[in-house]
């Protein structure tokens, strides 16, 4: 496990060779957290995040394959960067996040599948590079393979549509909380179709860019964990005539941007 | 009924119990010969077995639907063939016990698998498989997902293979039992993106399938808007009586469409506001919808999921 190198673990390919784990083995949910996050921060300390990180996630997800995750920071330091982990998932890192100065990382939303009864992981690095980490036991099934309600083209249709939406009008300094939408069918390769008999080709999102004018909001680096047309629900700081910029890449080379105002209200 | 909310439990019991031996798969076949199902004559000719309102279990082999026959002067129509394949050879042994006449076609009413499994037990009798025009499209992308599935709940061997429509409607069309003319609808993303509701013309009975649940909370994997459209389109045929996909076998149409519709606008006017008011989807699946929940069985398995597939289609509006 110590080989995996930090890309595959976002990426579609690993594979775990341990196989499935009985929901009961702690000691095995232990030890795979323990591999990935040696992986993700070498022999760096992790230490807990209780009082600073919280995790909202349903203990048991309706739908395995649109779960939704919140995750709520209070650290007294600015936070540089934030990791969503889904142990057991085929790919387990579903998020990694890195702040730019316009960034309010206080509150961030966003919906990942989820493959099975698996631990999910938060951890937070700070400014000063201590790591901070929480963790929730999630009852899920089936997410990644879950076929999607609709054929292959319908789901590809209008793929790298955006909107983004701001929670009213922005005061300039003050913090803004927006909700960008990207329609992506985030194809995982693990979805079949019975008749082909062939699984529909990977196709995932792999990197989500915000900015306000000069001013980065956040990097997201991410794989085939995230939901199909995802949403992430964060917050950032405007500057006074704000421009928000949305860059996403996806693994067959698609590049999608798009520039909104941010509605700011005149002092 | 959509995916099965209790599978993985369920799994992990039917394991455990297999490795205990409490449990012996090559029993299954004659659960559903002993259990206390009957049919129901709800109209002339008109015969349903009421679905028990539970999720998918080794005891119940997914007899949770709502499934009969309709018997014309000439042959049959199986107006949805069972959850299994136990299921579906109950039906046809309670069929022959009750008519000579031969069964002549058997309706998928859309992919569900509390719908389509019981099919591959009409097999010997080569009927007419009727389905909507998608529901093809959608076996191919999810029908081996749902087999794999109850599978590990039922066991395989009584899941049976899954069963492709012969005749595909588009729009509408209608079969003859002899004399007893049965109309069919397609209908637009609704309860499923396949739903095929019929009328039976000589009794005025509605059988629309799950585009009408009735006590068990309805489940929805196709479309809010659409699903609320495709119900006023049968309201406006004006019909007494139908036989919904879930709960008694038959009902008074307009009140009980009132109340799935009374469901369903709680739900778009729920996830509208919270969508509005800048809410979350986490927020929206912890609020809205819980005035109905004392209205339907099963609410809490379910309402959470209905709201998620509401606000993903409500959310790009």
């Amino acid at each position: 496990m110590k080989s995996l190198s930090r890309m595959s673990l976002i990426a579609l390919g690993v594979l775990w060779s341990s196989g499935p784990l009985r929901a009961d083995d702690q000691s095995e949910r232990q030890a795979r957290w323990k591999d990935i996050e040696t992986s993700l921060f070498g022999t760096r300390a992790v230490q807990s995040g209780d009082g600073v990180i919280a995790l909202d996630a349903p203990v048991r997800a309706d739908d395995a394959s649109l779960v939704p995750m919140g995750i709520t920071l209070s650290a007294k330091q600015p936070v540089k960067s934030l990791y969503l982990v889904i142990d057991d998932n085929p790919a387990p890192v579903a998020a990694h996040y890195t702040f730019g100065p316009a960034a309010d990382p206080r509150e961030i939303k966003m919906r990942v599948r989820v493959n099975t009864y698996t631990n999910v992981h938060v951890v937070a690095e700070l400014a000063d590079g201590t790591l901070l980490e929480t963790e929730k036991f999630v009852k899920a099934s089936g997410g990644c393979s879950a076929p999607m309600g609709m054929s292959d083209e319908e789901a590809m249709k209008g793929m790298g549509e955006m909107r983004v939406k701001f929670a009213g009008d922005a005061t300039p300094a003050k913090p803004v909380d927006a909700t960008l939408m990207v329609r992506h069918p985030n194809f995982n390769g693990m979805q079949m179709n019975q008749l082909t008999r062939m699984y529909t080709p990977a196709r995932y999102i792999q990197t989500i860019a915000v900015s306000d004018g000069p001013q980065k909001v956040f990097d997201l680096e991410t794989g085939i964990s995230l939901a199909s047309n995802p949403v992430i629900n964060f917050a950032f700081v405007p500057t006074e005539k704000g421009q928000l910029k949305v860059d996403v890449t996806d693994s067959e080379n698609g590049h999608w941007e798009k520039t909104v105002p941010v509605p700011t209200l005149s002092n | 009924m959509v995916v099965l909310k209790q599978w993985v439990e369920n799994m992990r019991l039917d394991r455990r119990k297999a490795l205990f031996g409490t449990f012996c798969l090559c029993c299954l076949p004659t659960i559903g010969r002993t259990a206390a199902f009957k049919v129901e004559e709800v109209a002339p000719g008109v015969f349903i077995r009421r679905g028990v309102d539970e999720d998918a279990t080794p005891q119940n082999r997914d007899a949770i639907a709502n499934i009969g026959f309709i018997v014309g002067r000439d042959s049959v129509l199986v107006t949805d063939s069972g959850g299994s394949l136990g299921d579906g050879v109950w039906l046809r042994e309670t069929i022959k016990a009750t008519t000579g006449k031969p069964i002549k076609y058997v309706v998928l009413s859309h992919i569900h698998p509390d719908h389509i499994f019981g099919a591959a037990a009409f097999v010997p009798d080569d009927p007419v498989f009727i389905g909507h025009a998608k529901l093809r499209a959608a076996l191919e992308t999810r029908g081996e997902f749902y087999r794999g599935k109850l599978s590990e709940i039922i066991g395989v061997d009584q899941v049976g293979p899954l069963v492709r429509p012969t005749l595909e409607i588009a729009d509408a069309g209608e079969v003859d039992l002899g004399g007893r003319i049965i109309g069919f609808q397609a209908h637009g993303p609704a309860h499923t993106m396949c739903d095929l509701s019929m009328l039976d013309r000589q009794s005025g009975l509605l059988l629309p399938a799950d585009l009408l649940f009735v006590a068990r909370i309805p489940s929805l994997d196709g479309s809010l808007l659409g699903w609320l459209k495709e119900l006023e389109s049968l309201k406006a045929l004006g019909v007494a009586k139908a036989v919904p996909g879930h709960g008694p076998v038959c009902v008074d149409f307009a009140e009980a469409a009132g109340a799935l519709t009374r469901y369903l606008t709680v739900l778009k006017d729920g996830v509208r506001a919270q969508i509005k008011q800048d809410g979350s989807l986490q927020q929206a699946i912890k609020t809205v919808g819980a005035a109905e929940r004392p209205n339907w069985l099963l609410f809490d398995d379910y309402n959470v999921r209905n709201v998620t597939q509401a606000y993903k289609e409500l959310e790009w509006e």
